[in-house]
């Protein structure tokens, strides 16, 4: 499945026809939809309070206040504290951080495993890691928060890491495996008729061949698990909620004076992250999902 | 002693085919096998095992604790006499029901669009898709901002003069959900018309020709030739959007928090709440069986599609 390749729709006549128009029209439409979310969520962010009280939503600002911004990201309150959001950033950055680590290498030394070392039900083993990517995370979530207790981290950012690389191992472990068995397999024989042994033609051959498979991975985890709530509400700890859960805090935490434009900042800042991974990856991470959702 | 014969009693050789079937179990690929463990502990411990776990004690009357006696189907039979559920689970087949056709429809219909040479392409791909970059918190929040009846889109168009445009799904009961289905779409669909684009390309470019030279229209060759050879991609992509819409939570967490009142639940989070805030781990463990139940329904008809008899085309 290749999503670069050229359009192979029928080619237009001229550009002006009718049919032309009408396309481009619903195209353009659709995309100021995509847009005005956005759109809304940078202009209220820099609105004063008494400005984004007159009610026009879609005005531009007449006055431009970065002091939202400054609000939402050192003193905006979450219930109880006032700190803003900066811890959640911080969380945040060390809950992906080693998740996105630990899980993309553990797949990828699993799916080297599964192509080049079969071993006796290893294909099995992958088929039910496979089916157990659509297990609603609700059915496991009471057993794993047992589990992280007898292993005394629940409450910690270990309990959050460990149950990242649990469940971005159904998905990344097919990335890699299907990654590896596109490689030519004469490479590995030499190496082993060199006398290499597995982790030697791991870390020597099949991890330079495979950098464009890795950035994929780390782009699909660095968003997942940043985008992730249920998991940081969870497993965490209020310490270490990541930025998700605090955004959630804020803004819909009932106390005092709605500030929506404190509240979009706050909104955009969390949203950040992904986003700029998205920017630049561009092609990149759509290779990522469509890879992880259309098999080969 | 020849050089064959020294190659094959010196090398590699000795080492991967030796004698004995425990050297086979135990020795051969060790570090493959060492390797490979967290997967297998994984699928043991995690996929088969918790969810086993879960399935058991949903028959037990467990409150905080999971150390309930064994009741049976009582726990299933109070969920589906609990209005909260019912309410979240009606809620979840409207909701998965719009979702579902208009993600489908508007991906595909995209896809389309996008297929026909269109100029700044990436571009456009780039808008359809950074939505589905964000976390449902954030689109939730963003939503119910726009969305908010005092300030948002209801109060703009009023103060443009259509002082009797109402939108204000938000907090209207009977609307709530399709409040939510904006949200989720706008999240969503971009994925969607990816996926569909990648199947449109990869349908073979000789389609066209023939179907020109017979004079079909364009539409006709899409629905009646494009999109049945597309069979793989479109099964492929109702799984995957159907799993999303049973696991939709933070999306709702965010926007609506379940309300007015319980009339944007949704299973999912029926489940949070009675495994945490209420400590009724039976009734959680007994709905999650449920979501796992529906789940596997749904996975049926990709596994006729993937491991079924296959189709000449």
């Amino acid at each position: 499945m290749t999503t670069n390749a050229e359009a192979s729709g029928p080619r237009p006549r001229s550009f002006f026809t009718p049919t032309r128009i009408i396309t481009y029209g619903i195209i353009i439409v659709a995309a100021l939809y995509y847009l005005l979310p956005l759109y809304v969520m940078i202009t209220t962010s820099l609105k004063g309070l008494p400005e984004i009280r007159i009610g026009n939503i879609f005005a531009p600002p007449l006055e431009v206040t970065f002091e939202p911004w400054a609000k939402a990201w050192t003193s905006a309150c979450t219930g109880l504290t006032c700190n803003g959001l900066a811890p959640g950033f911080w969380n945040s950055v060390k809950i992906t951080l080693p998740s996105t680590i630990v899980s993309v290498f553990v797949a990828a030394v699993s799916g080297y495993a599964l192509v080049n070392w079969r071993f006796k039900g290893s294909e099995f083993f992958f088929t039910v890691l496979l089916l157990g990517s659509f297990i609603p995370y609700q059915v496991m979530l009471y057993p794993l928060v047992m589990i992280t207790a007898q292993l005394k981290i629940f409450g910690t950012l270990w309990a959050v890491i460990l149950i990242h690389t649990i469940f971005g191992m159904p998905i990344l472990t097919l990335l890699f495996r299907n990654y590896f068995a596109s490689l030519p397999q004469e490479l590995f024989k030499a190496a082993r008729v060199d006398g290499a042994g597995f982790w030697r033609i791991f870390f020597q051959i099949m991890v330079p061949m495979s950098l464009p498979i890795f950035a994929v991975a780390i782009i699909l985890q660095v968003t997942g698990i940043w985008n992730d709530f249920l998991f940081g509400v969870v497993f965490a700890g209020t310490q270490n909620y990541p930025m998700t859960v605090q955004l959630n805090n804020i803004v819909n935490s009932v106390q005092g004076v709605r500030e929506y434009n404190v509240n979009m900042a706050a909104t955009i800042l969390t949203a950040a992250v992904p986003l700029i991974v998205y920017f630049v990856s561009g092609k990149w991470f759509v290779r990522g999902i469509a890879a992880g959702a259309v098999k080969g | 002693m020849t050089e064959a014969q020294s190659l094959h009693g010196a090398t590699a050789l000795e080492r991967t085919r030796p004698p004995g079937l425990l050297y086979n179990l135990f020795v051969r690929n060790i570090s493959a096998k060492i390797a490979a463990s967290p997967m297998v502990a994984i699928v043991l411990i995690v996929f088969v095992g918790c969810t086993l776990w879960t399935i058991w004690f949903s028959f037990t009357d467990s409150r905080a604790l999971p150390n309930g006696a064994f009741v049976g189907f009582d726990q299933y039979e109070r969920l589906f006499n609990t209005r909260r559920w019912r309410i979240s689970a009606t809620n979840l087949l409207t909701y998965g029901m719009f979702s579902l056709v208009f993600t489908m429809v508007v991906g595909f219909v995209l896809a389309v669009l996008m297929d026909q040479r269109i100029r700044f392409e990436d571009g456009f791909r780039t808008i359809f898709l950074y939505p589905f970059a964000l976390s449902g918190i954030v689109t939730g929040l963003v939503w119910q901002w726009i969305m908010n009846p005092t300030l948002g889109l209801q109060s703009t168009m009023r103060g443009l003069g259509w002082t009797n445009f109402t939108f204000d799904w938000i907090t209207n009961t009977d609307m709530v959900l399709y409040a939510l289905l904006i949200a989720g779409l706008w999240h969503g669909t971009g994925f969607v018309m990816v996926l569909m684009l990648a199947g449109l390309r990869s349908v073979d470019g000789e389609i066209w020709k023939a179907a020109r030279v017979d004079g079909i229209p364009t539409w006709r060759t899409y629905i009646q030739i494009v999109l049945p050879m597309m069979r793989g991609v479109i099964v492929t992509t109702l799984v995957i959007v159907c799993s999303g819409i049973v696991r939709t939570y933070d999306l709702v967490v965010a926007l609506t928090n379940g309300g007015p009142g319980l009339s944007s639940e949704v299973p999912a989070k029926y489940v949070i709440n009675y495994m945490f805030a209420a400590g009724n781990l039976g009734q959680a463990l007994a709905a999650s069986t449920v979501m796992l139940l529906t789940v596997f329904v749904l996975l049926i008809p990709w596994f006729i599609v993937e491991f079924g008899p296959k189709k000449h085309v």
